[in-house]
């Protein structure tokens, strides 16, 4: 019995997702218009979405621990070195320092870039002793007074706070975030109110068909049924052409950015919008189409009571 | 089977309907509801199928009192019925088959057993040969009998005629009542209201006569 019941139940829905893609392949150009609309329409938040996380994970690369650079004044001696690193030690907010002599700066530009040359052609080195020390707070604000203090402390000629520049644009992402969670809940809403449309324009054609279903024992679930699905099928092949618009877009702009990068030296590549994403995007446009045919089919529905 | 006990209907305006109605309609058995036009017949019948609700009164089909049905429990109760309508109320956009098939497909029924029910039907109303045919193109008495079809293949207890015969010649009229015949000779229930006195001549049925929505005794 259960197992019979299962089965009509299953069947009922196979029928009507059937009968949904006949409706959607009836009217082609109308449902091509519809889901190219949708998917425009969610394209543009989540391209701007897969720029910024972009973004985030070239500052994230950047800033993965920011620190602070200590140079001392270039008449530094031994011990003032053995004095500052001794204020370093003891000092509660510093989790580890790490000393780079004159000397060795000197080295290290020789050897990571390409300015040997430049290097040896000065006359004597220009580097000053430095300390890179790695806070144990590493919020903004901790950050700074670090630094504040650091520059008032006796032959310290400069403090440089590495990811002031990393926390700026981190805060300006956020900024992006916001703007792409308005956008999305602008455009949800437009998706929402196309569904809505297209739902109503669809329960007015087939009002005869509704009334006489109703007479001969259809339940409301029965006849909401396959609006419900049309407005998910809709919804997810939106969410499918939108994910297809950002992909391309990327693919075309990676293609323009190996040009460019090759002049640099460098590989950039703009990375497409992740799997979990991706599902995220399907799971959400097919419930936005269903959520909008569900709140016409509530309200269209009851309006047409037969006679 | 079906029992209305001092049923009044009375619609938005003020118009009465119906006034103080009570029978009851045993199990298999034939029943005409006769009367001119605005009667009451066709509310009578609605009452039934709850597609209207009574202002007072009760009406029990099956055991259920009608009038207290929750929504969700009407399509429950309508399956219990065959509705043929004046109108026939048929689907133009597809054709003959798939008008028949859709009462097993409201109830989810298996493909194969459904098409075999459907072939059964067309076959019992004489329009088997016209099953890939449009409703459009079948005549009036076609269409009545496409609208029978589609009221039987379910196999209900109870079978509702609102004006069967109406806008049909004789002869053709004739053949409807001996397919309602048959059907209450297999044990369905059939109540028919009509104006038709040559169908009531033939079938010789018990009449509840309606006069100005009042039992005429």
């Amino acid at each position: 019995m259960i197992y019979r019941a299962m089965k009509i139940w299953l069947l009922q829905h196979m029928r009507t997702l059937l009968a949904v893609f006949g409706r959607l392949a009836h009217a082609p150009v109308a449902s091509l218009f519809n889901i190219g609309v949708i998917g425009i329409a969610l394209a543009l938040p989540a391209g701007f979405y897969v720029g910024l996380a972009n973004l985030q994970g070239f500052s994230r690369e950047l800033s993965a621990a920011p620190q602070i650079s200590l140079f001392l004044a270039l008449d530094a001696d031994h011990a003032d070195v053995a004095r500052i690193e001794g204020r370093l030690k003891q000092h509660p907010d510093v989790r580890k320092f790490r000393y780079v002599s004159r000397e060795q700066a000197l080295a290290d530009i020789k050897n990571s870039t390409g300015l040997a040359d430049v290097v040896v052609s000065l006359g004597q080195n220009p580097l000053p002793d430095a300390f890179i020390v790695d806070a144990r707070d590493n919020a903004p604000q901790a950050l700074e007074k670090l630094r504040d203090e650091f520059v008032r402390w006796p032959k310290v000629a400069h403090a440089q706070l590495d990811a002031a520049w990393a926390q700026r644009l981190e805060s300006a992402l956020k900024l992006g975030r916001r703007a792409v969670l308005i956008l999305t809940t602008l455009l949800a809403f437009a998706l929402i109110a196309i569904t809505f449309n297209t739902t109503r324009l669809q329960i007015l054609t087939q009002r005869e068909e509704i009334e006489i279903a109703k007479l001969i024992g259809a339940t409301d679930s029965f006849i909401r049924r396959p609006f419900l699905y049309f407005g998910a099928v809709q919804g997810l092949a939106g969410g499918l052409t939108a994910w297809a618009v950002v992909w391309l877009s990327i693919y075309l702009l990676n293609n323009g950015l190996a040009d460019l990068s090759q002049l640099y030296g460098a590989n950039f590549q703009l990375r497409h919008l992740p799997p979990k994403d991706t599902l995220s995007l399907f799971l959400f446009s097919a419930w936005l189409g269903w959520f909008g045919a569900w709140m016409s089919v509530s309200k269209h529905l009851s309006e047409i009571d037969p006679h | 089977m079906i029992s209305f006990s001092g049923v009044c209907k009375r619609y938005p305006g003020g118009f009465e309907a119906l006034k103080n109605i009570s029978f009851t309609i045993a199990a298999g058995e034939m029943a005409f509801i006769t009367g001119h036009s605005g009667a009451g017949k066709s509310t009578l019948l609605k009452l039934m199928a709850a597609i209207e609700r009574p202002t007072s009164g009760s009406v029990v089909v099956n055991g259920q009192n009608v009038g207290a049905l929750k929504p969700g429990a009407i399509p429950f109760l309508r399956r219990n019925f065959g509705l043929i309508f004046q109108d026939h109320k048929l689907l133009f956009d597809r054709n003959v088959f798939d008008n028949v098939m859709l009462p097993l497909n409201i109830r989810g029924f298996d493909r194969r057993e459904a098409v075999r029910r459907v072939r059964a039907a067309l076959d019992k109303v004489r329009l088997l040969s016209k099953e890939k045919t449009h409703p459009i193109t079948l005549s009036g008495g076609e269409q009545q009998r496409l609208c029978i079809a589609r009221a039987i293949v379910h196999r209900p207890a109870i079978l509702l005629a609102d004006e069967p015969t109406a806008n049909l010649d004789s002869a053709y009229a004739g053949d409807l009542g001996e397919l309602f015949k048959s059907f209450n000779q297999v044990g369905v229930t059939v109540v028919i209201a009509t104006h038709d006195e040559n169908l009531a001549a033939r079938l010789k049925p018990r009449t509840i006569p309606l006069r100005q929505g009042e039992l005429a005794a």
